[in-house]
């Protein structure tokens, strides 16, 4: 893992006693609201509906086991005893007290970990893969060229006032577990040959106006690929709009110009500052790589797992659901669910973030990764040890058997915690998890991914949820609005809408009216939710939530 | 015609805690809505306001919310500002758990 040199420890600890000295000066009133806001943004405090918010880095979803229990100790100290795990890859505390963020910055600075450019129209934490270094399936790790973008990305002079916020995400698979073609700059590396290079995606996003990215880039070679984004977020900092904050973003941008037009403009930018690089960038990323070498994997049998596997339903349950491929045959990735039946999807208690922290430094090479799917990732584990680790998950109230099933479920905080929502997100989550646990279904639909958001801004990915379900305000009541059909993976598509929305009451019974018509119409079980939408199209679920619908309001 | 003015309280959210404010009758802040002083005139409303927003060491983003007034003190008409008097849904934490 990337150990923070002198100079970050050095930066992170200088902004912390400046934001130290900006809220003393704004509880002392040297300092007003309107001034104070931009500063508390650049820094990851919000002021939402009930009390402040931080929202914490973790750059690239990576953690160690130190840096998780001291996300305990934040919790436990400072906040209500549990934190959020955010799409973004971010941790969130709900209820600091603003005389208290300067310590729990410093707190973090302890264990290399800050809140800088977590907000504000700047560039965002960068996102990865978070089977990053693990995936049987990857070509290379994307996380050293995502703490390069990190070290770039902060505090850059030319990139402090952006027109908006920019967000980049990079994976090293074809299998895009990073959800790339829904960010501003969306990074695949790519193999050709022996050759290792970077496809470029652009003007991805959600929100108000959700668009799928372009390829500005076939195949950039690496020692091209950080004047290159300079040359793209410059290119955009001088053309975005300003004037507009729905109309701001480089999807815009893109959208307004043509993609050929941002290719020239890029290249021409890119021709003036590639030489101003002197390659310092790629000394940097080579002692960078150094850091993320894969750890020293154990050679042991596996027949524990094989035992455990062949006579405990249980543990075979969780394997089959919540285990994926490694590159090295003897080991596994385990993905923990921060989605109990009924729990709030993404948070996890200070006692959780000890247990997962225990078992990642007893079981786990020490290293942990968070999930834009809101949820926490043992990367490497040897198989004779899972027995062992899913018996203290199941302890710890860890151990629920659901992902990638319809109680696996990405919901943004809603209107229970942010001041933008417009309607709840987590009770609807709570309500269809407990539903088709209720039901025992979960296991026979297999595959489906449902994505909510609270409102258009869309952090709850719904446009990309196989079903999406948004959350707005209809004339003072909470209504949601459902999209069919979104995908996230490699191919993402935008969900397609299935007409007018449902009250709270009416949303739960509409899921399940959408579920059985997916088990009445597919081929076999094998056949995926989202397959069977490809083939069959929007009608038959339309016709199963509408003319159900209507049959009620007849009675 | 101007629309009808509604009753109306004035809330914000406390500088330091973060936490939900109303504005009562002698001008202190109050946690709890029925605490809150009920306006129903708008030129003494927009007066208020003004003054609330001047408080900057005090809250944050005062505004007027929606509400009507009840046998037990003034309930919010819209459902945000209900959640904002109360809590999340999720935990029984905020104004819920202080009560």
């Amino acid at each position: 893992m990337y150990r923070y040199s002198e100079f970050d420890s050095a930066f992170v600890a200088t902004r912390n006693a400046q934001f130290r000295a900006q809220v003393a000066r704004r509880i002392d009133g040297s300092l007003t609201e309107d001034e104070f806001k931009p500063l508390r943004l650049m820094n990851g405090l919000y002021l939402q509906l009930h009390a402040y918010m931080l929202r914490v880095a973790i750059p690239y979803g990576t953690l160690n086991s130190t840096q998780m229990r001291q996300l305990a100790m934040i919790a436990q100290r400072w906040d209500k005893g549990y934190g959020h795990f955010t799409t973004r890859q971010n941790i969130q505390y709900n209820w600091p007290d603003l005389r208290d963020v300067p310590d729990m910055l410093d707190a973090l600075a302890e264990v290399q970990m800050h809140a800088i450019q977590t907000s504000g129209n700047t560039i965002r934490n960068v996102t990865a893969d978070h089977f990053a270094g693990a995936a049987a399936d990857e070509v290379a790790d994307p996380r050293p060229i995502a703490e390069l973008i990190r070290q770039w990305s902060t505090d850059h002079p030319e990139f402090q006032f952006l027109p908006r916020k920019f967000k980049v995400a990079v994976t090293g698979s074809p299998m895009d577990r990073a959800v790339t073609k829904a960010h501003d700059i969306g990074l695949r590396i790519v193999q050709r040959d022996a050759e290792i290079g970077y496809q470029v995606i652009v003007g991805g996003g959600l929100g108000r106006t959700p668009m799928i990215g372009k390829i500005l880039h076939e195949f950039l070679p690496e020692a091209d690929l950080l004047p290159y984004l300079e040359a793209v977020v410059s290119v955009w900092n001088l053309l975005g709009r300003r004037d507009n904050k729905f109309k701001s973003r480089i999807k815009i941008t893109v959208h307004e110009h043509g993609i050929e037009d941002i290719k020239a403009r890029v290249s021409q930018r890119f021709a003036v500052i590639k030489p101003t690089f002197s390659g310092v960038d790629q000394q940097l990323l080579g002692a960078i790589r150094a850091d993320f070498e894969a750890p020293q994997f154990r050679k042991a049998p596996t027949h524990h797992f094989d035992a455990a596997y062949n006579g405990n339903a249980l543990f075979r349950a969780w394997a089959d659901t919540n285990l994926s491929a490694h590159r090295h045959p003897d080991y596994a990735i385990v993905t923990i669910s921060l989605k109990a039946h009924g729990a709030t999807p993404g948070d996890a208690s200070a006692d959780q973030m000890r247990v997962m922290a225990d078992l990642a430094e007893r079981f786990g090479h020490d290293e942990l990764r968070v999930s834009h799917e809101q949820n926490v990732i043992l990367p490497h584990v040897h198989k004779s040890d899972l027995p062992v680790v899913h018996t203290a998950l199941r302890e710890a109230g860890l151990g629920t058997a659901n992902i990638g099933l319809i109680s696996d479920i990405i919901a943004c905080p809603g209107m229970d915690y942010c001041a933008l929502a417009t309607a709840r997100s987590i009770p609807i989550a709570q309500e269809i998890a407990t539903r088709f646990d209720a039901l025992k279904l979960e296991h026979e639909i297999g595959p489906m991914k449902i994505k909510i958001s609270g409102c258009i801004n869309a952090c709850g990915h719904h446009h990309v949820g196989h079903i999406g379900i948004l959350g707005l305000d209809r004339a003072g009541v909470e209504s949601y609005q459902i999209t069919l059909g979104g995908d996230g993976a490699a191919d993402a598509q935008l969900g397609e809408r299935t007409g007018p929305g449902f009250s709270a009451d009416e949303i739960i019974p509409a899921i399940e009216r959408i579920v059985r018509a997916y088990l009445a119409h597919r081929t076999s079980p094998d056949e995926a939710f989202l397959d069977a939408y490809k083939r069959l199209g929007l009608a038959p679920f339309k016709d199963a939530l509408y003319d159900q619908a209507s049959a009620y309001a007849a009675e | 015609m101007s629309r009808e003015f509604t009753p109306k309280v004035i809330t914000a959210n406390a500088l330091l805690e973060g936490d939900v404010v109303y504005l009562t009758a002698d001008d202190s802040w109050t946690r709890d809505l029925s605490d809150a002083d009920v306006l129903t005139d708008e030129a003494d409303a927009d007066l208020r306001l003004l003054s609330a927003q001047g408080r900057a060491s005090e809250v944050v983003g005062a505004y007027l919310a929606n509400v009507s007034p009840d046998a037990d003190g003034p309930r919010p008409t819209h459902f945000r500002e209900e959640f904002r008097r109360t809590g999340p849904s999720n935990y029984f934490h905020g104004k819920q758990a202080a009560r």
